[in-house]
């Protein structure tokens, strides 16, 4: 239990700073918590497939010191394409970064979390919705993000605001000189009529080892509409629990596609809160996996109220050694009646080595409801790879071409030209064997 | 389809509709209490406890060994008292239940005759008359009535072809050597808790072994029934099928009405050789509970079998009706190549009735295959859920599986839940599941009304057609019980 008495050192010093008092409550709740789950276990249901004990055995460094050795030239490296015509908001080892970060659009407001927390404006909000990812997530890897929250940040788009741009969002580890453990949090207000586009990355500086634990929590009022793309291709050393907390507050419209292309141990949690009637949420997802990496992907669709829609599509390509998980929960409330929640999970083994575990799992409480889900394990094709062979064209050209063919059903999804041929090229990439 | 098998849905049709309208009234058809004198231990679970039973069935040494060291074994799980599935229960206590109770009987019967009249009266009760069952259907019967075998049919006849089917008591005696080579093979005593506590204290159950090239003649049945107050039922059966052989066992329950639960910890093991074929069919309508949920049988029973030779197959088929509680994961072992493993499942929960069971089917082998159905059919206030395993070792070269899990919910105070693990480890595996969940439709049930057929028959009509696909895998003399359970189990959960 070193580990713990290490982070309640880190967590009494935060608690001493002064001008930081209103998150305290919730902070010493998420410590007791995380002193009471501690990390999870595969003996944790939830965290069955995915073992992140041995990570917490390794020395990490964790700063709460803001100041910090990036510079510009460093993060230029790893921008994003259409970065010139995009906000950009830039975590370094999990602290938010004004210094760094770029705010264009107008509407767009973005106050560190301490502060919005004791401003009349937003107050309320973060008091209804911080933390709020707990109620799901019963572990102690989110309780820790919780616990030790600083450098976190506050986004809101102003009522009735296309924001125009999109928002990119760089979560930088600066392993140059040690291992670096990071905690980024965000509290993302989509407010009424506005629609957002967010981009997220994710990358490692250095060779040393990495552990970025995030949470981000969004919430999306009435008619207001989210597109959130999650891109994720950061170096076989750097593992990730990487948590997005989505509550549709109001009827709106959620768009998510999540890819990941590379990493040591990653986790996603994507949680999708249907609270209001007539919600629409779309989840999609890549995971192209190679080297020892492992992924896993937990989804979580609840439908709290009536006459939701929900479609989910995830796919995987595992090779080398790489292991794949896939978990998607549809929960479907009593009073949720009319819902209609689908959900898929289709899987692709290249090589000996590699596994997939996967588990598409339905809970419903009500009877008026369309629900389904299906998952399926196998390989490419003989026949379509036989008959591309028979047409003069290579095994491997016919094998990457029939890979591509599986991978732009998600990737057709994102909507952001810039981004979606980026990660079209980084596929195409890896296609090359 | 032949014409016979229109006949017999025509006539099983008929049969189901009568049966409702016969049962409107009745609450639970087969709640009665039979006064037999039982010989009881004393209440409480102890190493005394478990050398009584060893001793009333005049068990050897080396069988008792067994089972003080399982005994051993369950008291250091104490905490391993599975918690993962999604039932909700108050803690059982284990010293409150009398873990043996055999109906006092004098000499063993050499025919129908000699058995206590109140008995057979019970086995009438239950329309399962062994006399008449012997004469018309052909089926062999080793009735159980709690925990002790009564009589044992066309036992002559089975013997001339060398099968062995006899109670496990019998044949701990009788057979010790087979016994001893296969029994706990493929469920250890160390497998979980309750298949350490069964070890312990089994009472009775069924041995059945099918030698090399032999092709069972007949089907082979047991009824158990939970008879005594305050009695927990273990039963422990094995199935041994040599290389080449084929055999088919039922098992039905039925158990009286009861306001204490009742635990019911059984252990079944299923062996099959190269190229041999074991079909085991289970009907389980035990007392579920009243309309409040007080009462009913809690069941938690380990079921599992081994493809051990080449091409061999092994089938499970159950109907779970009854019970308060449902903790059951008949499954597969496929070790032998080119093996076949087989899932079929009706789950019914109404009223408070839970259900957690589903299947687990090990691809070891190569070449080797599974599928699963699973129908579940919730009602009332009740749970129903399927969890399920499929998993593809590393070496199970072309491994397939087909799952399909469908649940309809009557009523919207019910809750219907799936959840499948599948795990492959191999990239020539081909692995399907597919899930959906819906309700009737209202169009289907006007369609019947308009038809004359009023709305509690339409949807005993439809549940029927939605676990068709099952009914189907059971045998004739099965199928038509199990469809009147259907069609009771259901009772009153419509308007």
């Amino acid at each position: 239990m070193s580990f713990v008495e290490n982070y309640k050192e880190h967590f009494e010093q935060l608690l001493s700073v002064k001008d930081k008092k209103e998150l305290s409550g919730i902070r010493e709740n998420a410590f007791n918590a995380f002193a009471e789950f501690g990390i999870p276990t595969s003996k944790h249901e939830e965290w069955k497939y995915t073992r992140i004990g041995a990570l917490f055995n390794r020395p990490y460094r964790f700063l709460l010191d803001p100041s910090h050795a990036v510079t510009v030239a460093d993060i230029d490296a790893f921008r994003l394409p259409g970065h010139q015509e995009a906000n950009e908001l830039i975590f370094v080892n999990g602290i938010f970064s004004s210094a760094l970060s770029k705010i264009i659009s107008k509407g767009l407001a973005v106050v560190p979390l301490e502060e919005a927390a004791a401003d009349s404006r937003y107050k309320q909000l973060v008091a209804a919705h911080f933390g709020n990812s707990g109620h799901y997530l019963k572990d102690g890897i989110n309780a820790l993000n919780t616990a030790l929250v600083n450098g976190a940040v506050f986004v809101q788009l102003t009522k009735g605001m296309a924001v125009g741009l999109p928002v990119y969002i760089y979560n930088i580890n600066d392993a140059r000189k040690e291992n670096i453990f990071s905690q980024p949090r965000s509290l993302i207000h989509v407010t009424e009529n506005a629609q957002l586009q967010i981009v997220e990355t994710y990358f490692t500086l250095g060779v040393e080892e990495s552990f970025t634990n995030q949470v981000m929590e969004i919430v999306v009022e009435e008619n207001a509409l989210l597109e959130y793309y999650k891109i994720q291709n950061d170096a076989g050393n750097a593992n990730q629990v990487s948590t997005t907390h989505i509550r549709q507050a109001g009827r709106s419209y959620v768009h998510t596609v999540t890819v990941s292309l590379n990493g040591g141990i990653v986790r996603n949690n994507l949680n999708m809160i249907l609270e209001a009637e007539r919600c629409e949420s779309h989840l999609y997802g890549l995971y192209f996996q190679k080297g020892k990496s492992h992924i896993d992907n937990h989804t979580v669709v609840d439908n709290v109220k009536p006459n939701c829609f929900s479609n989910e599509l995830y796919k995987g390509v595992m090779n080398d050694e790489s292991t794949g998980v896939f978990n998607g929960k549809i929960f479907v409330r009593q009073q949720a009646q009319k819902t209609n929640a689908f959900q898929s999970n289709k899987n692709i083994l290249l090589s000996d080595d590699a596994s997939v575990n996967t588990k598409p799992q339905l809970e419903i409480f009500a009877d008026d409801v369309k629900c389904s889900h299906g998952c399926t394990v196998g390989q490419l094709d003989e026949e379509a790879l036989f008959y591309l062979q028979s047409r003069g064209i290579g095994q491997k050209m016919a094998r990457s071409l029939l890979i591509q063919a599986f991978a732009s059903d998600i990737l057709e999804h994102v909507k952001l030209a810039a981004i979606r041929k980026h990660v079209e090229h980084l596929v195409a990439e890896r296609l090359e064997f | 389809m032949s014409k016979d098998n229109y006949d017999h849905v025509e006539t099983s049709m008929n049969e189901e509709l009568s049966a409702i309208e016969k049962t409107v009234l009745s609450d639970y058809k087969y709640g009665f209490v039979s006064n037999i004198e039982a010989d009881e231990a004393p209440k409480g679970l102890s190493e005394d406890t478990i050398r009584f039973i060893s001793a009333k069935k005049h068990e050897p040494e080396w069988m008792l060994e067994w089972r003080l060291k399982a005994y051993r074994q369950w008291l250091r799980m104490e905490k391993d008292e599975p918690r993962w599935a999604n039932l909700k229960y108050t803690a059982i206590n284990y010293q409150d239940i009398i873990y043996y109770s055999a109906p006092k009987q004098k000499s063993k019967p050499k025919s129908l005759d000699e058995v206590d009249p109140e008995l057979r009266l019970t086995f009438e009760k239950l329309g399962i008359s062994l006399s008449e069952q012997k004469r018309l259907t052909g089926v062999a019967v080793d009735a159980v009535i709690d925990s002790v075998s009564i009589a044992t049919s066309f036992k002559e006849q089975l013997s001339e072809l060398g099968i062995i089917f006899c109670s496990m008591s019998e044949a701990i005696r009788e057979h010790p050597e087979l016994v001893k080579k296969y029994l706990s093979t493929v469920v250890p005593p160390t497998d979980n808790y309750f298949a350490a506590l069964n070890s312990a204290v089994f009472s009775d159950g069924s041995f059945c072994f099918v030698p090399k090239g032999v092709r069972c003649p007949m089907e082979l049945s047991t009824y158990f029934r939970i008879n005594a107050e305050n009695t927990g039922q273990f039963e422990r059966t094995l199935i041994i099928a040599e290389a080449g052989s084929y055999v088919s066992y039922l098992e039905g329950c039925t158990a009286p009405m009861r306001d204490e639960n009742q635990l019911h910890a059984a252990v079944v093991e299923l062996i099959a050789m190269d190229n041999a074929e074991i079909k085991y069919s289970t009907v389980q309508n035990w007392y579920p509970g009243d309309k409040n949920g007080n009462g009913g049988i809690y069941n938690f029973v380990t079921k599992r079998g081994i493809c051990q030779g080449l091409r061999s197959k092994i089938s499970w088929t159950q109907v779970e009706t009854g019970s308060a509680i449902t903790w059951k994961y008949p499954s597969v072992i496929l070790k032998g190549d080119h093996s076949v493993g087989e899932f079929y499942s009706v789950a019914v929960t109404n009223n408070h009735q839970q259900a957690d069971t589903g299947t687990k089917m090990q691809h070891i082998g190569k070449n080797t295959k599974s599928r699963i159905v699973s129908k579940g059919i919730s009602a009332g206030y009740s749970n129903n859920s399927y969890r399920g395993l499929v998993h593809v070792g590393r070496k199970a070269e072309n491994a397939r599986n087909f799952s399909q899990c469908d649940s309809l919910l009557l009523g919207d105070k019910c809750g219907a839940h799936t959840f499948p693990y599948i795990e492959v480890k191999n990239k020539s595996a081909v692995v399907e599941h597919e899930a959906t969940t819906s309700k009737i439709g209202e169009d289907q049930i006007f369609y019947c009304n308009q038809r004359g057929i009023d709305t509690e028959t339409a949807v005993a009509l439809i549940v029927n057609g939605f676990a068709k696909e099952v009914m189907n895998q059971l045998p004739m003399e099965f199928a038509v019980e199990a469809q009147k359970l259907l069609a009771i189990s259901l009772e009153g959960s419509v308007g």
